[in-house]
């Protein structure tokens, strides 16, 4: 079928599989940020936005983004590279292979929740595993991050 | 594997049922699509509903209305919904997988399926709503539940009196986000009760003799009791029958001394 979708400000007018998942459309396109992970709706690797909602791309189809818009990391790149600071100052990486989608999740997260507590913070980034880390590097980085609000020094939405 | 044929987003409900009618058995209605890929469904006509406004919480005649399109999410997070019954809903809810999930994840799509590791049917349940369906009309969740699913009718939203009721949920997961061991819902209105239990792994169900305990006066001790003999168990891979009936008596009890703390504070 015939698709329209916007990916970071640019439109995409396509033919595609009419069983092709979001997350296969944005990487054919060089979206490679974009991770594919468990494949099963549980990971949260391969984590964008669509109309600046969180959402899972290995389970959405790209039929359904028609007409949408679709933020990948890239979109966000210089917000996602001030909070990537904050995760390298604190030794969160380890292979690294599930921080698009976890940086997604947190910047979706700052977006929508006020001054979030540490078990708000924890509740809504539940669901974007890491096979490596205890996740205590991440907590340290994300308190950091929403203490000192770089966002608003460097004038992001 | 799954594959789809034809991709469509039918103009109205009518062309939906049309589309779906031409051949229920290979046809399909999207929900969420969160486990469509861990199916094997050859799909020839896969119908979207997602512009068919199926996606308002609306307050109106007295009743709480879900379209099947709303996300887990927004149930979560809906005024409307946090509001009421004690924010049962949003509570049953956020602790499926995460948000980005519950961001796909629909109404519809998990009551139509009625998957026994559902959370939101078991919560449903116990406040004793309804399901409206475009040819089947608004049938009784309990009725709809227990009835096999045919693939030939379309979920439009889920009705619940909007009656005050206080509710309680209780649920116990082997990890934060799986599904879980075993899910229990209650619900109390003027001294009449409703509880409910899912995940035994098996479709939520009432647990009417636990209610008749709790309106009868006789507490949530023996209300736990009568919903962990009155109920079958099944074991998998999370728990083994005997745990899980040992479990829905402690939960049941919990939950509905939870509503009764709550109808206390007012």
């Amino acid at each position: 079928m015939k698709v329209k979708i916007t990916v970071n400000g640019m439109l995409y007018n396509k033919h595609i599989p009419n069983d092709m998942m979001l997350l296969e459309f944005l990487r054919k396109y060089g979206y490679v940020s974009v991770k594919r992970g468990c494949d099963t709706s549980n990971c949260g690797l391969c984590t964008v936005w669509v109309e600046g909602k969180p959402v899972l791309s290995c389970s959405y189809p790209a039929a359904r983004a028609d007409g949408k818009n679709v933020t990948t990391l890239e979109g966000v790149k210089d917000e996602a590279a001030s909070f990537g600071r904050y995760m390298t100052a604190q030794g969160v990486e380890q292979c690294g292979y599930c921080s698009p989608g976890f940086i997604m999740a947190a910047l979706a997260m700052r977006r929508e929740l006020t001054n979030p507590t540490e078990e708000e913070v924890a509740h809504y980034l539940a669901g974007n595993l890491c096979r490596c880390s205890g996740y205590a590097g991440q907590t340290r980085a994300l308190r950091a991050w929403l203490h000192d609000k770089p966002w608003e020094k460097e004038g992001q939405v | 594997m799954y594959t789809i044929k034809s991709y469509v987003f039918p103009e109205s409900l009518e062309e939906a049922d049309e589309l779906l009618h031409r051949d229920c058995r290979n046809n399909a209605v999207l929900g969420g699509c969160c486990w469509l890929k861990l199916g094997r469904r050859r799909i020839r006509w896969a119908i979207d509903l997602t512009r068919l406004g199926l996606d308002q919480i609306e307050v109106k005649d007295g009743f709480l209305e879900l379209g099947a399109c709303i996300t887990l999410r927004q149930l979560e997070t809906h005024p409307a919904v946090t509001a009421r019954f004690d924010g049962l809903l949003g509570e049953s809810v956020s602790h499926i997988v995460g948000v980005p999930f519950r961001n796909c994840a629909t109404v519809g799509g998990s009551v139509f399926s009625r998957f026994g590791f559902s959370d939101l049917t078991c919560a449903l349940l116990a406040l004793d709503a309804s399901v409206v369906l475009y040819r089947g009309g608004e049938v009784p969740l309990a009725e709809f539940m227990a009835s096999p699913i045919a693939f030939d009718d379309i979920l439009l939203k889920v009705r619940i009196k909007d009656d005050g009721r206080r509710a309680a949920y209780q649920s116990v997961r082997r990890s934060a986000t799986d599904f879980p061991t075993l899910a229990v819902a209650v619900s109390c209105l003027d001294g009449r009760w409703k509880v409910s239990v899912g995940a035994r792994p098996g479709r939520a169900v009432q647990a009417e003799e636990a209610a008749r305990c709790l309106n009868d006066g006789r507490g949530p001790e023996a209300a736990g009791v009568a919903a962990g003999a009155e109920l079958t168990f099944g074991t998998d891979l999370r728990a083994g029958a005997d745990y899980r009936k040992k479990l829905a008596a402690v939960l049941v009890r919990r939950a509905a001394q939870t509503c009764i703390e709550r109808e206390n504070k007012g």
